[in-house]
């Protein structure tokens, strides 16, 4: 599959996924994206991701990867789906406020989405509300703040110990 | 026949017990929480983490080139396949056009790194299911390749070979021959290995029928490369979704056949790693034919700045799809780096597929897995 049809595939589900879920769906982020995204408000994730999951046109029956990003005024969620059957790919974004990084869990639909998101959870302190299980997983259960956020600050020592 | 035990009459207390941190069979710092009736595990939690540095963060404070050593560190038994699939992710990110000759170099490069990172995974997991003679046969063979790419590189674990934009250094002279020479020397080695230990009574009971892991949970779970294929499912991102000059050569996917009992159980993720070996020869053998003379570096520019986009790149490493997530914004550091790596996901399924097994079989399950612990805590 050439890197050309990817495109056209994102075109198309983005398409697919603004008839269906209207202002939900808010724009492609086409132009420097590899694969696309399309941009879901974060309200609309969770119906969204089981659309993509379930429907027979679509088929994304597995997550590659879920990322947390700090984009300084806001926080994401990506999403890279990948259908085994269908052989399509897509990225899906959602932007959510610093403040209060919340955000509907997925993992009810694609299994694999719970360790990433307790790595998200834990770098970055993005909750999932939802989450069949969602603890800190890379870092000890007493750290500080989450460090993947661009604000954050290195703290002095840990237990005593100089970091 | 179910046999009902009347609970009364024999009551048993549930234990928690720990394995790990320090364990010999869970091939690092992996701690798993074992809540077991007997013998019988109700249910392992695996706690993973101890290896943590913050690969993702250091990511975000270097420039693009620099961060290439730190990519070895991911999964140590196959630094090459780390280095060259960060390459190829910045490159994409980039759209920078690498000579073909620096990709033929990649691609022998991580072909040969995957037979010797297949060689480790089954002489350890032979070595956890009791027999120790084929690990020592395994390290044998490694130490060949070891060898190969110290006069490549200088080093002999961590390699820091691949460049964006190409490789560091051209191949030596005569060493396409040597490796020529190597696959001769090896490619009878894999038979051996099955007359020694794979079809072993003892190795097939141990493995036989356990951890059997459902394709549809394989694919919602998250899991790739051997593990996939070895409950049945021909995907292999070299053939599936091509990257590099993989297109150019004829090689197949193998996958589990239920060999020896259900499909996709720890048998046929351990039969699949020993097939792909041979596989891995017949690309070697083709790469070796075919690879051009040419340069081995693109121009890059020394201050590397790509353009603000964002990417996805996979690879096929040897446990699997390992993923860089990058975000350039322009300047010389990227501005965000994730690493999706293969063995992380799969610990995700192993509460799962645990539950019900003794505790010897969790060991089992850790080898089939061919879990690396400084990828899964990065």
């Amino acid at each position: 599959m050439s890197l050309k049809d990817i495109h056209l595939d994102a075109k198309a589900i983005f398409q697919s996924l603004k008839t269906r879920f209207g202002d939900a769906v808010v724009e492609l982020q086409e132009t420097g994206f590899n694969p696309a995204f399309v941009v879901v408000s974060p309200s609309a994730i969770l119906a969204v991701s089981r659309f993509l999951c379930d429907d027979p046109s679509m088929k994304f029956d597995s997550l590659m990867c879920l990322s947390g990003v700090d984009y300084k005024d806001n926080m994401a969620v990506a999403y890279h789906l990948h259908s085994m059957s269908l052989k399509h790919i897509v990225g899906i974004k959602t932007f959510i406020p610093k403040d209060a990084p919340r955000l509907d869990s997925v993992d009810s639909v694609w299994p694999a989405a719970n360790f990433m998101e307790r790595e998200a959870f834990d770098l970055f302190g993005i909750v999932f509300s939802g989450s069949i299980d969602l603890r800190r997983i890379l870092l000890p259960e007493d750290w500080p703040g989450h460090p993947m956020r661009k604000d954050y600050v290195y703290p002095e020592s840990y237990h005593g110990v100089k970091v | 026949m179910s046999a009902t035990i009347d609970q009364t009459a024999l009551p048993t207390q549930e234990m928690t017990l720990n394995m790990g941190p320090q364990h010999p069979s869970t091939h690092g710092v992996l701690r798993v929480i074992l809540r077991t009736d007997g013998e019988v595990v109700v249910n392992a939690r695996p706690d993973v983490g101890y290896l943590h540095r913050g690969l993702q963060k250091i990511a975000e404070r270097n420039p693009y080139g620099s961060f290439m050593p730190f990519t070895d560190r991911l999964d140590y038994l196959a630094s090459m396949n780390c280095n060259a699939a960060y390459a190829w992710a910045v490159e994409k990110l980039a759209g920078i056009e690498v000579p073909e000759r620096a990709e033929f170099i990649r691609v022998i490069v991580c072909e040969l790194n995957r037979i010797s990172s297949h060689l480790i995974s089954f002489g350890s997991f032979t070595a956890d299911m009791g027999a120790f003679t084929p690990f020592l046969y395994a390290i044998r063979e490694r130490e060949r390749v070891n060898d190969l790419f110290e006069e490549i590189c200088g080093n002999r674990l961590t390699y820091n070979y691949c460049r964006i934009g190409g490789v560091s250094a051209d191949l030596t002279d005569g060493f396409l021959g040597k490796v020529k020479e190597f696959l001769d020397y090896f490619e009878p080695k894999i038979e051996e290995y099955n007359n020694l230990i794979t079809y072993n009574k003892i190795f097939v009971g141990r493995l036989a029928n356990v951890a059997v892991v459902s394709p549809e949970d394989c694919v919602a779970y998250g899991l790739t490369g051997p593990n996939l294929r070895g409950s049945g499912i021909p995907f292999d991102l070299r053939r599936d979704e091509p990257y590099s000059v993989y297109p150019k050569f004829d090689f197949k996917v193998c996958v589990g056949r239920g060999e020896k009992g259900q499909l996709g159980d720890c048998f046929d993720r351990y039969i699949v790693r020993i097939d792909e070996m041979r596989e891995s020869v017949k690309i070697l053998r083709q790469a070796i034919a075919m690879i051009p003379e040419g340069p081995v570096m693109a121009k890059v520019p020394r201050v590397f700045k790509p353009a603000a986009g964002e990417c996805y790149f996979r690879a096929e490493n040897p446990r699997g799809e390992t993923g860089f997530y990058l975000i350039s914004d322009g300047s010389a550091n990227p501005y965000r780096c994730q690493i999706r790596t293969p063995s992380y996901v799969t610990m995700n399924i192993f509460e799962k597929v645990t539950e019900g097994l003794m505790i010897a079989d969790i060991v089992a399950v850790i080898g089939s897995f061919d879990i690396i612990l400084p990828e899964i805590d990065r």
